[in-house]
């Protein structure tokens, strides 16, 4: 493989020059003032960059250019459920009607804003069969946090908060479900996975008792397998007095085709940022809308738009309210985006998103499985999870295989997760691709698998195509270099 | 199918290869009691020109900043956004990049967040920053209950001058951790005594320019906040920031911020980036993602995430907090602003800031108002006025003016006073039209 031949980029504040600007900013017509004696005491300058607007666009346009997005490529990066992001999203967001309002705003100024965001909520309301949804939440974790917050408002209303500590989470769960539960102050249990890749529920039996608060079930599961005893599931926590979570990060397998709330789910998440396709920004916005059955509904966030006469006004009056969760009303650029995007598909067509990630997930997996053998043989869902185990003993690990896929052309799916899976290979390729693409994918990384036989060094070596090789992460911990300061020694902290 | 590539073709031969006949097969393992069996009551597709028109028509309903002039601000500022940031938002590369789980594939995307970590903790005065938050009042909250895991202890002291919003959030993020939460009072407009604050205070959190515009002593609470073994927590509007002292001047221990003025569309509120800066002594306890510096075996110099032990894909319930999604493209957005405005353009928006809203309190004050408060303003102020102020507001409204935030709904008792906010987009003429309304309706 040929090594990309460019130069490694400066760094903007390399590129100032005193004097230089930027941007052409408004230019003020109000009468002079003494700065100083109107706020007091003044700083020195900011040492931001000083650059000329040309140059601005150059320096990050060419970091562009080392950077890799779905419109770059294949993403196949399991968990994150990387589809294309609708051109057409981007310029409704755009519209000055939504983009040019402010968040306190009267009500009466912004009906457009309030409808658009009752109509993603209506529509994600029957998606999920949910009685109430809300948009206030930013991010997934957020959105679980934000759940879970719910269930304790529930167990305090009933006089059980204090005996009810305990979170019950399973094995194979994101790493967000136990962090958000510890941040509510909740201690954390796991529950494990049998053999068949399901929920054991002999372990959930027995971790069930009077100091439950909520089991946090993802299903889909991270293993990329539907929970067939779902049902049960959710009917042996409620016996037991506690709520459970849906981790909504694998819904895009379900759209039009199950809905959590009929599988006995309490509340769940959703990322719109996944399933309903606003963009992934490099690692943000998200958007963690929360859906809810009527008892955990006096709980939610304030305030809470309701439709009065068909009209969407907020309800500030709620007395039971865990309160604020973020500053305003979540993301609503990224609802205009969602609901773009909903309507795009429609009655007719959104359950094709979940019929065709299926097909494209198991079209990979048949096509890998003589070389990555699945996780567990059964049909997946939206997402495949493979094992590299078969290349430990040629020294190969799963890390290697993907960091060769680079050299390839494709973003390496998920590694090592979920975690109790050895050499976990995860990939979701979305429904958003063609099969000539996951053909060439597949091809690549058989390719891989049989150089893993004769040329392992090769893999060890990966990438060699990229603007850099594998980086030394022990290094970037040990001198930490979190930011440049003039004297353009790197600062060590 | 908008975004589906399938033909019939396609399927039949991604079917045969996994060796079933139909999609339906693929979902066998969903007991059939669970599934739907009904179309979803949802609104029939449309195709692209009906979704613009549909979108546009909803987003007309809306009076936006463009059909009226824009004086309110608590909090979330109608600043100028250069064309720049923009156009580099809307890259690919970027715009439907992910978190960079993979260095060599996202070298572009973490240095531009070690370069927007460098300019938030230059803007604050701070050692380091880290990769961005939510927005602002998550990044406050975040950063209270960091200094309670620091300092061990139950409970945060916020001065009531502090956004409203703000404190709300905050109230919620500690009632789950079972902290206390107790308000200092800002009567005179400024945090002026620190009763409350004592032994068992894990910090204490002001604002400045609080949330009535004035600058707030951070030398008198950093040394409340030192007498009682305290962390301080210092939220602060990053276009003050470019004109008066930094809060690292003053021994702030954390600092956090709203980054929407720096160059993010007011998009009704959504979405922010959240500024958070500290000492290097807790860079260890830090929410979030970090990118640092390195290299590759050959020499390379290279960015990645770094001190990833923190994190919760890591660390699970141990991890300084459960953020896994940030705000990288409105990080970018505001690296993007502070790259373009730079040193020398900042300074000229926060000091435009500050002659406009002088500009507008010289001639609403001689329109009926009055300054409500004795302390020193940035680019926001209270008006006193001799009406109910929502009153006014509304008036206001029909002559094309958006004339502030009426301030009874937060605090009982100032029903009739306006919080308005002046940026450097507003012109003399804009101003003497408000002021000229005011006059009018207060007649």
């Amino acid at each position: 493989m040929p090594t990309k031949s460019v130069p490694q980029p400066k760094l903007v504040f390399e590129k100032s020059v005193p004097g230089r600007i930027g941007c052409n900013l408004p230019r003020t017509d109000t009468p002079e003032v003494d700065v100083a004696a109107a706020v007091g005491a003044v700083r020195d300058s900011v040492a931001w960059p000083e650059i000329a607007e040309l140059d601005v666009m150059r320096h990050f346009v060419n970091l562009s250019h080392i950077n890799y997005g779905i419109e770059t490529g294949f993403y196949p990066l399991g968990s994150c459920t990387m589809k294309y992001n609708p051109r057409i999203n981007e310029k409704t967001a755009a519209l000055t009607g939504f983009s040019h309002t402010h968040p306190m705003q009267p009500e009466a100024t912004v009906p457009g804003n309030l409808e658009v965001v009752r109509q993603v909520e209506d529509i994600l309301a029957e998606v999920t069969g949910f009685d109430e949804v809300s948009m206030q939440p930013v991010a997934g974790a957020h959105g679980e946090m934000t759940c879970l917050m719910l269930i304790k408002a529930y167990h305090e209303s009933r006089g059980e908060g204090a005996q009810r500590h305990t979170v019950l989470i399973p094995d194979s769960a994101h790493g967000t479900n136990p962090a958000s539960a510890a941040r509510c102050g909740y201690d954390v249990k796991s529950v494990s996975t049998n053999a068949e890749g399901n929920c054991d529920i002999d372990s959930l039996k027995a971790a069930l008792d009077g100091s439950v608060a909520a089991f946090m079930v993802t299903n889909p599961s991270t293993l990329g397998l539907f929970e067939p005893e779902i049902a049960e599931i959710c009917r042996l926590v409620h016996e037991a007095g506690a709520q459970v979570f849906c981790d909504g990060a694998n819904m895009n397998a379900m759209v039009g085709t199950t809905r959590p709330a009929d599988h006995g789910f309490d509340c769940m998440h959703l990322n719109l940022h996944k399933t309903f396709s606003t963009p992934h920004g490099g690692g943000g916005p998200g958007c963690g809308a929360i859906g809810v059955r009527s008892h955990l509904e006096p709980f939610l966030p304030g305030p809470v738009l309701k439709r009065v006469d068909g009209v969407a006004v907020y309800d500030h009056d709620r007395p039971l309210s865990v309160g604020r969760v973020s500053g305003f009303h979540g993301q609503f650029l990224m609802a205009v985006r969602a609901l773009t995007y909903l309507l795009a598909y429609g009655k007719e067509g959104l359950p094709d998103i979940s019929r065709y990630a299926v097909l494209n997930a198991n079209y990979v997996q048949a096509r890998l499985r003589d070389h990555l053998p699945p996780a567990h043989d059964r049909p997946c869902m939206h997402e495949c999870v493979l094992t590299a185990t078969p290349y430990k003993k040629l020294g190969v690990r799963a890390l290697d295989l993907s960091k060769r896929l680079i050299d390839h052309g494709f973003h390496p799916p998920t590694n090592y997760f979920p975690l109790i899976v050895p050499e976990a290979f995860m990939i979701e390729p979305t429904e958003t691709e063609a099969k000539e693409t996951l053909d060439a994918f597949c091809d690549a990384l058989v390719a891989i698998c049989e150089e893993a036989k004769t040329d392992p060094e090769a893999l060890h070596n990966a990438p060699v195509t990229q603007v850099v090789g594998r980086l030394d992460e022990a290094a970037a911990v040990k001198n930490l270099d979190v930011r440049w300061t003039p004297a353009r020694e790197p600062a060590k902290v | 199918m908008p975004y589906i590539p399938h033909t019939e073709e396609d399927t039949r031969s991604m079917l045969a290869t996994i060796g079933v006949r139909s999609i339906d097969e693929l979902f066998r393992e969903i007991p059939d009691d669970l599934r739907l069996k009904r179309p979803l009551d949802v609104p029939s597709a449309l195709d692209e020109a009906q979704l613009y028109s549909h979108l546009k028509e909803l987003s007309e309903r809306n009076v936006d900043l463009t059909k009226t002039t824009c004086f309110l601000g608590a909090g979330i500022y109608d600043r100028y956004v250069p064309s720049t940031v923009g156009a580099v938002l809307s890259r690919g590369e970027f715009l439907t990049a992910y978190t960079p789980y993979q260095p060599e594939l996202s070298q572009g995307y973490l240095q531009t967040i070690y370069e927007f970590q460098t300019m938030v903790a230059e803007l604050y005065g701070m050692d380091v920053a880290n990769a961005s938050m939510y927005d602002g009042p998550t990044a406050m909250a975040e950063a209270a209950v960091m200094a309670h895991g620091l300092r061990g202890r139950d409970k945060v002291v916020v001065s009531r001058a502090v956004h409203p919003h703000y404190r709300q959030v905050l109230e919620t993020y500690c009632w789950s951790l079972g902290v206390e939460v107790v308000e200092l009072a800002a009567d005179s407009g400024a945090t002026t005594g620190f009763a409350g604050l004592d032994e068992a205070s894990a910090c204490l959190v002001v604002q400045t320019p609080n949330f009535f515009g004035v600058v707030e002593d951070l030398a008198a609470a950093r040394a409340a906040a030192d007498a009682a073994g305290a962390m301080l927590v210092v939220v602060a509007d990053p276009t003050a920031a470019a004109l008066l002292p930094t809060p690292g001047s003053f021994g702030a221990d954390i600092v956090v911020g709203e980054g929407q003025p720096l160059g993010i569309p007011m998009g009704y509120g959504g979405p922010m980036a959240g500024l958070f800066a500290c000492k290097r002594e807790y860079v260890r306890s830090i929410p979030g993602r970090i990118v640092g510096r390195t290299h590759d075996a050959a020499g390379r110099s290279g960015f990645t995430m770094t001190l990833r032990t923190r994190e919760q894909d890591i660390r699970r319930e141990k991890a300084t907090s459960n953020i896994c999604t940030n705000e990288a493209l409105m990080a970018l957005a505001a690296t993007v602003y502070m790259t373009s405005v730079g040193k020398n353009g900042v300074r000229r928006v926060a000091e435009d800031t500050v002659r406009n809203t002088q500009y507008a309190i010289s001639v609403l004050t001689k329109a009926g108002g009055r300054l409500k408060f004795a302390g020193k303003v940035f680019g926001e102020f209270v008006l006193s006025l001799p009406k109910p102020a929502a009153v006014v507001r509304d008036a206001l409204l029909d002559h094309g003016v958006l004339a502030g935030l009426p301030l009874g709904p937060y605090y009982p008792g100032m029903e009739d006073d306006l919080l308005v906010a002046v940026t450097e987009t507003r012109t003399k003429a804009q101003i003497d039209h408000y002021a000229a309304c005011l006059a009018e309706v207060l007649k």
